[in-house]
C-alpha cells in the first residue's frame, strides 16, 4: 500500500479505568511508534485517584515532529464504559472507535460519521488467561494488538519491545505476546486492515530519547552535583525526587560499603523542605527541593529569607492547576507571578522556564550555577505536561570538562590572606558579596539573619544601613540579567507582529506559526527562558507593533510580568490564554490569533 | 547584637583550656535582652560548656528561630557561623546544615513559642529523625517580644501579668521528647548554672538529638506571683531528680561519689556522664519509668530537673542514611558527576 497523506499523522486516545494496569500497555504502544522511527508524544490525563476513576492516554504520531497535544482524536480505544459516551463524542469525523464488544453497547451510543469497531477483548482474555488479575491486565495488551493490526505496526518491534520491557520476567513476555496476537488476529479477521492511514517506518527518531521532564530534571540535579535534597511528596513533582533517588542509588552509592554520598530527606512539610535546602546550601552543599503550587505557597516565607540573606537554593516547581488544591493532575503555568515575587516585602526571584525535558536537564544544571553565582534562590518552573509526560528529545550530551560555578565562596586561605571578612560588602561592584562556609576558618564567621542587617552582616534598624543592603540587592538583580539564559528568538525584520511565549507552550506555538506561514502570515517568535528578562526581551518588544503573549493561565501572568518589568505598553500585548488543565494546542492559539488578525485587516 | 562593641579584656591569670583559649574567646556580642533575663544565664552556661569542652569556636554552628531566645546565638561564640532563621523553622535549617556537613557541632536555641507552637512540627520531626544536635529550649511560658501572651508551655491556672488565667493544658517538651525516643532529655533552670553546664556538655557530646529544656524566667512579663515559671516559683518547686557530671575521656571519675549513688553513662567518644540520683527510685535509662515520674511530679507542680533520660544506642540521621563519613559539602565534583559515558549508557533505557 502506498503512503497516504495521513500516514504517520494521527492521534490515538485510550480511555481506561485507573489502576487496571493500562499504563504499561499504553507506554508499549507509544514506544512502538518511536522505535519505528516515527516522532511521537504521549500525554497522560490521569485522575487524582489510586483506583477506579477514568484515565486517558493520548498518543500523537507526527512525521512532521509536532509534539504538542493535537486536540483531534482519530482513533479512540474506549475501554471505560463509564466515559464511553463522552469518548465517542470526542472522535473526529471520519475517525475510528474500538470498544470491548463482550458486552453490547446500547444503540443510542453510536455515531454515523465514524467507524465503530467492536472487539470482544474481555471474552478473549477470559478464555485465554487463568487468573482474574491477568485477565484484566491482558485486556489492555490485547487492544495494543488490535491497534497494531489497524495501523500496520511492525510486529518485530512489538516483540522486541516486550522482550526489553520484561527482560527480567520471561514468563510475562509470552503472556503479553499471546494477548497481542489475540487482538491482532481478531482485527485481521474482522476488519479491513490497515485503516485509511497507518504507521510507516521512518528515520526521525535516531539520536533521540523518550523521557519525561521530571526524570530529566532529576538527572540534571545529579550531574550538577547536588548532594542534599529535601522534599514533601506532591503531585505532579513527586517523580523528580523518585528519579533523583533512583539515579543516586545507581551512581552515588559505594557498591562495596553501601555508603551514600547524598542525603535525601523526606520532610514533614514544604516549609521544612525549603528550610533544609537553605540550611544545606548555607553550609556549602548543592541542595534542592521539588514541589508544586501548594508547596510553593508554603515555602514563601523561607524564599524571602533566602533572597534577603542571600543563600543559594534550587527549587523545581512542577506547576499544576490552581488556585488552591485545584486539579492536581492537570497542567497549567499559573505560578509565574507567585514565584517571581514569592514572599512578603520587596522580594524577587530568578526563574527558569524549560520548554521540554531536554531543557529540564540543562536548566537544572544551570539552576545550581546561577543560585551559587547569584547567592539567591532559583526557581525552575516546569509543569505537569512537561514534567510527567513522555517527550521525544535529542540525546542529552554531557561535557566532561564541565566545572560547576560555585560562585564567590572564600576559602580558608583567602580568609586568612584577607585578614577580615564581612558578609555583605559589594567588593566587586556587581552587587554580589562574598560568602564563607561554616567551619572553615576562625575569622570567617558571620551571622545570617532575616532581620535588618548592614553591609557587615550586623543587626541594624538604621535607615541608611538598611537601604544600602536592599539597594545592593537590586544591583545584584541587574547583574543577574547577564547570567540567566537568553530567550530563544526567531526574528526577521520584515515582520511587525510577534509571539512571546514560555515553557511548555513552545511546541504548540511552533505548530501555530507553521500553520500561519502556510496561510502566508509570518510572525516572529520569542520564548522567554528566564526571569529577570534580559535585554533581548526588551529589544523584541520594541521591534514589534503587536505581540501575542501565549501562556497557560487565566490571568495572563507572563504578560503581566512583561508589563511590570519592561517598558512595553498594555495595548501592544494581546493575551492568548489556555487554562482548562489540558496541555495547550495549536488550535487554541489560532482560535485567538486568527480572528484578531482579521479584525486588524478590517480596521 | 548590640550597637556597642563589647570590650574584650583578658586578665593574664584567666584559665585557658586545651586550645589555649579563655572563656572570653567563647563569648559573643553584648546582649540586648532585659536585665536579669534568664536567657543570658543560659548564654553564659553555653559559653562555659563550650570552653570546658575545648570546642574550636569555628567548628560550631549556632542556629535559632525567632523570639527572645532566638536572639541569643549572637551573644555567644562570635567565631561560629550563626543562623537566625524564620519563626519555628530552625530545626529544618539545622537538618539541612547537618546533612551537608556532619562534622560540625550544631547548637540550636529556641523558645517555648518557637518550638511548641509555630515550630511544633519541625521540632518533633527533628527528634524523630534523630538529628545530631544540641537543642536548647529557653522556656519561660510567655511571649516576650509581643508583650506577654501565654505560650503553649504555660501551666493550667498560671496567670498572665495582666491577670488572665491560662486554662489550656501545657505542652511539656521533655515528655514529648520521651515519647519520640529522643536519646538525651534534660531539664534545668537558668538559675542553676552548676547543674546546667554539665547537662549542656553531655548534650554536646551526645550523638543524636539532645534536648535541654531550660526554665528561663522572663523578668518582664512572667516573673510575677501566679506565674509557674518565675524565679521564685521555680526555686520553690525545684526538684533535681538527677545531677549529672560530665567527665572527659582523659579524666578519672572522682572518688567522692558514694557507692551506688553514681551511675556512669559512657558517651560515643569515650567520655562519660556520671549521674547522681537524689531520688533513689529514679532510673534515667528506663523510658517508661522516666515518663511516669515526670507525669507524677508535674501533677504536683514540681519542676523535675536533671538528665531525665539517656540512651546512647540510638542511630543518628547520617547513620540511618548510611552517609559517607566525609562531609557531603566537601566531596569532589568528580565523585558526584557520573560523566558523559554513563549518560550515554543510561539513555539506552529511554529509546
Amino acid at each position: 500500500m502506498s503512503a497516504g497523506p495521513r500516514d504517520n499523522d494521527f492521534t490515538i486516545k485510550i480511555a481506561n479505568v485507573n489502576g487496571t494496569g493500562s499504563a504499561s500497555a499504553n507506554a508499549l504502544l507509544m514506544k512502538v511508534f518511536f522505535r519505528m522511527g516515527i516522532p511521537v508524544v504521549g500525554k497522560n490525563y490521569f485522575p487524582s485517584n489510586i483506583q477506579g476513576l477514568p484515565t486517558w492516554y493520548e498518543i500523537r504520531v507526527s512525521e512532521a515532529g509536532h509534539l504538542a497535544r493535537s486536540g483531534r482524536i482519530d482513533l479512540m480505544v474506549a475501554m471505560n464504559a463509564e466515559t464511553y459516551q463522552k469518548d465517542l463524542l470526542e472522535v473526529a469525523p471520519g475517525g475510528f472507535l474500538i470498544y470491548d464488544s463482550t458486552w453490547p453497547r446500547h444503540k443510542i451510543l453510536s455515531r454515523d460519521d465514524i467507524t465503530i469497531l467492536g472487539v470482544p477483548l474481555a471474552r478473549m482474555c477470559n478464555e485465554n488467561f487463568p487468573t482474574a488479575r491477568s485477565r484484566v491486565l491482558m485486556k489492555n495488551v490485547a487492544y495494543v494488538g488490535v491497534v497494531a493490526a489497524l495501523l500496520d505496526l511492525d510486529l518485530q518491534v512489538i516483540r522486541s519491545s516486550l522482550e526489553k520491557t520484561f527482560a527480567a520476567k520471561a514468563n510475562l513476555i509470552e503472556a503479553n505476546q499471546t494477548a497481542i496476537d489475540l487482538g491482532y488476529q481478531y482485527a485481521k479477521e474482522n476488519f479491513s486492515c490497515p485503516l485509511a492511514y497507518a504507521a510507516k517506518a521512518s528515520d526521525k527518531t535516531a539520536d533521540h530519547i523518550m523521557i519525561d521532564g521530571n526524570t530529566a530534571a532529576a538527572l540534571g540535579c545529579v550531574y550538577a552535583g547536588a548532594t542534599v535534597a529535601a522534599w514533601y511528596p506532591i503531585t505532579p513533582s513527586t517523580s523528580v525526587m523518585d528519579g533523583f533517588k533512583s539515579l543516586c542509588e545507581r551512581y552515588r552509592r559505594d557498591p562495596e560499603t553501601g555508603e551514600r554520598n547524598f542525603a535525601i530527606i523526606q520532610a514533614e512539610d514544604e516549609l521544612s523542605a525549603i528550610g533544609m535546602v537553605l540550611g544545606a546550601s548555607w553550609n556549602g552543599a548543592r541542595a534542592f527541593t521539588s514541589t508544586s503550587g501548594p508547596g510553593v505557597s508554603l515555602m514563601n516565607e523561607f524564599l524571602g529569607y533566602g533572597y534577603f540573606t542571600e543563600i543559594p537554593a534550587v527549587l523545581i516547581n512542577v506547576q499544576r492547576c490552581g488556585p488552591s488544591t485545584g486539579m492536581p493532575t492537570r497542567t497549567q503555568q499559573s505560578d509565574i507571578m507567585a514565584c517571581a515575587y514569592a514572599s512578603h516585602g520587596d522580594t524577587r526571584h530568578v526563574l527558569l522556564f524549560p520548554a521540554n525535558p531536554e531543557e529540564c536537564f540543562y536548566m537544572a544544571v544551570a539552576a545550581f550555577d546561577l543560585a551559587e553565582r547569584l547567592q539567591t534562590p532559583v526557581i525552575m518552573l516546569t509543569d505537569l505536561d512537561v514534567g510527567m509526560n513522555d517527550w521525544m528529545i535529542p540525546d542529552l550530551k554531557w561535557d566532561d570538562n564541565f566545572v560547576p560555578d560555585r560562585g564567590k565562596i572564600m576559602t580558608a586561605a583567602e580568609v586568612e590572606a584577607a585578614g577580615e571578612f564581612h558578609r555583605y560588602l559589594d567588593s566587586d561592584g556587581d552587587g554580589i558579596p562574598y560568602r564563607t562556609l561554616p567551619g572553615v576558618h576562625p575569622r570567617a564567621a558571620y551571622f545570617t539573619r532575616g532581620s535588618g542587617h548592614n553591609m557587615h552582616g550586623a543587626y541594624t534598624e538604621d535607615a541608611r544601613e538598611y537601604q544600602e543592603v536592599v539597594d545592593r540587592l537590586r544591583r545584584k538583580w541587574e547583574t543577574a540579567k547577564q547570567f540567566v539564559p537568553k530567550p530563544a528568538v526567531n526574528f526577521t525584520e520584515k515582520h511587525r507582529t510577534g509571539i512571546i511565549s514560555v515553557g511548555g507552550c513552545d511546541d504548540a506555538v511552533q505548530e501555530s506559526r507553521e500553520r500561519l506561514r502556510e496561510s502566508g502570515i509570518g510572525m516572529n517568535y520569542l520564548r522567554v527562558k528566564a526571569f529577570p528578562f534580559s535585554d533581548e526581551v526588551q529589544e523584541f518588544l520594541d521591534a514589534h507593533d503587536r505581540i501575542y503573549v501565549v501562556e497557560q493561565n487565566r490571568d495572563a501572568q507572563l504578560r503581566g510580568l512583561l508589563l511590570l518589568e519592561t517598558r512595553v505598553t498594555q495595548d501592544k500585548l494581546v493575551p492568548v490564554l489556555h487554562y482548562d488543565g489540558l496541555p495547550i494546542t495549536a488550535d487554541s492559539i489560532l482560535e485567538i490569533i486568527n480572528p484578531d488578525l482579521q479584525k486588524g485587516e478590517a480596521a | 547584637m548590640s550597637f556597642i562593641t563589647k570590650p574584650k579584656i583578658v586578665h593574664p591569670s584567666m584559665p585557658r583550656n586545651a586550645l589555649g583559649l579563655t572563656v572570653r574567646d567563647y563569648e559573643g556580642g553584648m546582649s540586648t535582652l532585659c536585665a536579669g533575663c534568664g536567657h543570658d544565664s543560659v548564654t553564659s552556661a553555653l559559653v562555659q560548656a563550650a570552653f570546658e569542652l575545648d570546642v574550636e569556636p569555628h567548628r560550631m554552628a549556632k542556629l535559632s528561630g525567632i523570639g527572645c531566645s532566638s536572639k541569643t546565638p549572637a551573644y555567644f561564640l562570635k567565631q561560629s557561623h550563626g543562623f537566625n532563621s524564620v519563626h519555628g523553622r530552625m530545626p529544618s535549617v539545622a537538618t539541612g546544615a547537618n546533612a551537608a556537613n556532619r562534622e560540625l557541632l550544631y547548637v540550636g536555641v529556641s523558645g517555648d513559642g518557637d518550638s511548641l507552637s509555630i515550630g511544633m512540627g519541625q521540632f518533633v520531626h527533628a527528634m524523630r529523625r534523630n538529628l545530631d544536635m544540641l537543642y536548647v529550649i529557653e522556656n519561660n511560658g510567655v511571649y516576650g517580644l509581643t508583650k506577654g501572651q501565654f505560650s503553649a508551655s504555660a501551666d493550667i491556672g498560671s496567670t498572665a501579668k495582666k491577670g488572665d488565667s491560662n486554662e489550656q493544658p501545657p505542652i511539656d517538651p521533655c515528655e514529648l521528647a520521651l515519647s519520640l525516643g529522643c536519646g538525651y532529655v534534660a531539664r534545668s533552670f537558668s538559675g542553676d548554672k552548676a547543674q546546667l553546664v554539665p547537662l549542656l556538655k553531655g548534650a554536646m557530646k551526645h550523638r543524636g538529638f539532645a534536648l535541654v529544656d531550660v526554665i528561663s524566667p522572663c523578668v518582664t512579663f512572667n516573673d510575677h506571683e501566679g506565674s509557674t515559671k518565675s524565679y521564685q516559683f521555680t526555686r520553690d518547686h525545684y526538684h533535681p531528680a538527677i545531677l549529672a557530671d560530665y567527665i572527659a575521656p582523659s579524666q578519672e571519675i572522682r572518688a567522692e561519689y558514694e557507692k551506688g549513688a553514681a551511675m556512669p553513662v559512657v558517651l560515643h567518644d569515650g567520655s562519660q556522664i556520671v549521674l547522681r540520683k537524689t531520688d533513689p527510685d529514679y532510673d534515667p535509662t528506663d523510658l517508661a519509668g522516666a515518663f511516669a515520674y515526670l507525669q507524677k511530679q508535674s501533677a504536683e507542680h514540681e519542676h523535675v530537673t536533671g538528665l531525665l533520660y539517656v540512651n546512647e544506642e540510638g542511630q543518628e540521621m547520617h547513620a540511618l542514611n548510611h552517609t559517607v563519613d566525609a562531609p557531603l559539602n566537601g566531596l569532589d565534583y568528580d565523585r558526584l558527576c557520573p560523566g558523559s559515558e554513563a549518560l550515554a549508557t543510561l539513555q539506552e533505557n529511554f529509546r
